[in-house]
């Protein structure tokens, strides 16, 4: 079992000294940001022109949905969100800090990215997690 | 190249069969299609055969199985849920090819009850309610909320597509439900994820649904009195957008799907009579009309505030009563929803018959994603 946190994605970085962050993968080509490590942009083609970046903190609710009804053990209600980060790269994660009602939740309202444990969930070895999350900014 | 012709097509009742074996429920739907078109087994020359659930477990042979071994080549297709729509449109490219004259092409699903989706899965935690949701009802609320920040378009505009389709299900022996859902009931069942409430969201089915393709010389031989003209069979996979790989966009790939059946049958939005598309949920139905060209974008909501996808509007859109209440037997859906625009075709869709039906469409959609169009004329 690891002493620290494991993070809950892959591209939820947590370096030894320092914050944690998300991960990008932008095309050197075209600009398009990707979550997750590739050799190939799917927008452009251009081969071996990606670079890992740091993503911003900050961004702009797309959409989002309440979502009232889950797999079993999955706590309801919460809501479902897409955010565009300020400098490129949309991330799908939980709003929280928010009322999960629809009538209070405005398109385009500005978000932040905070690192928390992973709802006390753990793996099979008991490995805590830690994972991120949106709230309004 | 032959033009190729629908001659046999039928769907099963949509039912819950957990008694019977997926191969059981398909090769039903087969001898139906088979019965329709007046041909037996022994005409067929190959099968295309559409399922999900036993992807890997040749469906198609073991259907032959139950109806006739009689060594023709078939091919198993998967491609979500547009699995269907794929077996047909892989069954008309062989005659199109010139490789056969008759084909038979069959979709066929046993579901469980319950959710579809989930987000992750693999090493380490669970992520559904972690990094949002990959329910299936969630994935689609987000993209009808899309419309809805772009548009204004509201829950009550939403929830009457569910007052529609299952009115129009009232009238189709063969859906699931046959049961009137009034607005206020539609907006009160469960909310499942905003705004998709429990009567929005598609049923999880059983069915069978089969089709007999032939080339022109074909159907000149046997008759051509009730056969329908494919006119044209589109399919995309989703091009690049900026949001696509972390919320797949449905809208790109039909569009594009769409485009291409268009230009194929020389015809405009403004020829169709009926359409039959991919109402998985009532917020995706929404997107549609206006991916599919029936109305202008920003437009989809006065479409159904106005009535023009009703019976008796403009362009009726799932008369069967759709996914919504005919229900969604995954590999199923993509030939059933042919069956609907060959029935209209054909004149014998009884109580709910658009009349003077001559051009009908149909459209499927798989997250992942898979777009399948078709054209369908009146012979
Ligand atoms: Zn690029």
């Amino acid at each position: 079992m690891s002493e620290k946190s494991l993070p809950a994605v892959g591209y939820l970085k947590i370096p030894d000294d320092g914050n944690p962050y998300l991960e990008g993968h932008k095309c050197g080509n075209c600009g398009a940001v990707f979550l997750g490590e590739r050799s190939v942009c799917s927008k452009c083609f251009a081969r071996d022109k990606m670079s890992a970046v740091k993503l911003q903190e900050t961004g702009v609710l797309h959409s989002f949905s309440v979502v009232y009804r889950s797999f079993p053990g999955i706590d309801v209600p919460y809501v479902s969100a897409i955010v565009d980060l300020d400098g490129g790269g949309t991330v799908k994660g939980n709003l929280i800090n928010i009322e999960p009602d629809p009538e209070k939740i405005d398109f385009g309202m500005k978000v932040k990215l905070t690192y928390q444990d992973a709802l006390g969930r753990k793996d099979k070895e008991g490995n805590s997690y830690l994972s991120y999350f949106f709230e309004p900014a | 190249m032959s033009d190729v012709y629908v001659l046999g097509v039928d769907m099963i009742k949509f039912g819950r069969f957990p008694d019977r074996t997926v191969p059981n429920i398909g090769a039903e739907a087969a001898l139906m299609a088979l019965d329709d078109a007046g041909l037996t087994i022994k005409d067929m020359q190959a099968m295309y055969c559409g399922n999900l659930g036993q992807a890997n477990a040749m469906v198609g042979q073991r259907i032959l199985q139950e109806i006739g071994q009689t060594g023709i080549p078939v091919v198993n297709c998967a491609n979500a849920c547009a699995t269907g729509a794929t077996a047909f449109r892989e069954a008309w490219m062989s005659i199109k090819a010139g490789m056969y004259d008759v084909v038979l092409a069959v979709g066929v699903e046993q579901m469980g009850k319950g959710l579809l989706g989930g987000a992750g899965g693999g090493d380490g935690i669970p992520k559904e309610g972690l990094l949002g949701s990959g329910t299936m009802p969630c994935v689609f609320a987000e993209a009808g909320m899309e419309h809805s920040k772009e548009h204004g378009t509201t829950f009550e505009q939403f929830a009457k597509i569910s007052v529609k389709n299952h009115h129009h299900s009232t009238m189709n022996p063969k859906a699931m439900y046959q049961i009137e859902t009034p607005l206020d009931v539609v907006m009160n069942a469960e909310m499942i994820s905003y705004p998709n409430t429990k009567l929005m969201c598609s049923v999880n089915v059983d069915g069978s649904a089969a089709a007999v393709l032939v080339s022109e010389k074909k159907a000149k031989e046997l008759g051509m009195k009730r056969a329908v003209k494919v006119r044209a069979s589109a399919m995309a996979s989703d091009p690049y957008t900026d949001r696509d790989l972390v919320m797949p966009d449905v809208n790109a790939c039909t569009r594009l799907a769409a485009e291409q059946a268009y230009e194929m049958a020389g015809v405009g939005p403004e020829d169709i009579n009926l359409v039959e598309l991919h109402d998985c949920f009532a917020t995706a139905e929404m997107l549609h009309y206006e991916n599919l060209g029936l109305c202008k974008d920003g437009e989809a909501g006065k479409m159904i505030d106005e009535g023009h996808v009703e019976l008796g509007g403009k362009v009726p859109v799932n008369v069967s009563g759709g996914l919504l209440s005919k229900g969604h037997p995954l590999g199923a859906t993509g030939i059933a929803n042919i069956y609907e625009v060959c029935t209209h075709l054909r004149g014998e869709a009884g109580e709910r018959q658009v009349e003077g039906a001559k051009l009908g469409m149909t459209h499927v959609i798989g997250l992942g994603t898979a777009c399948g169009i078709h054209i369908l004329e009146k012979v």
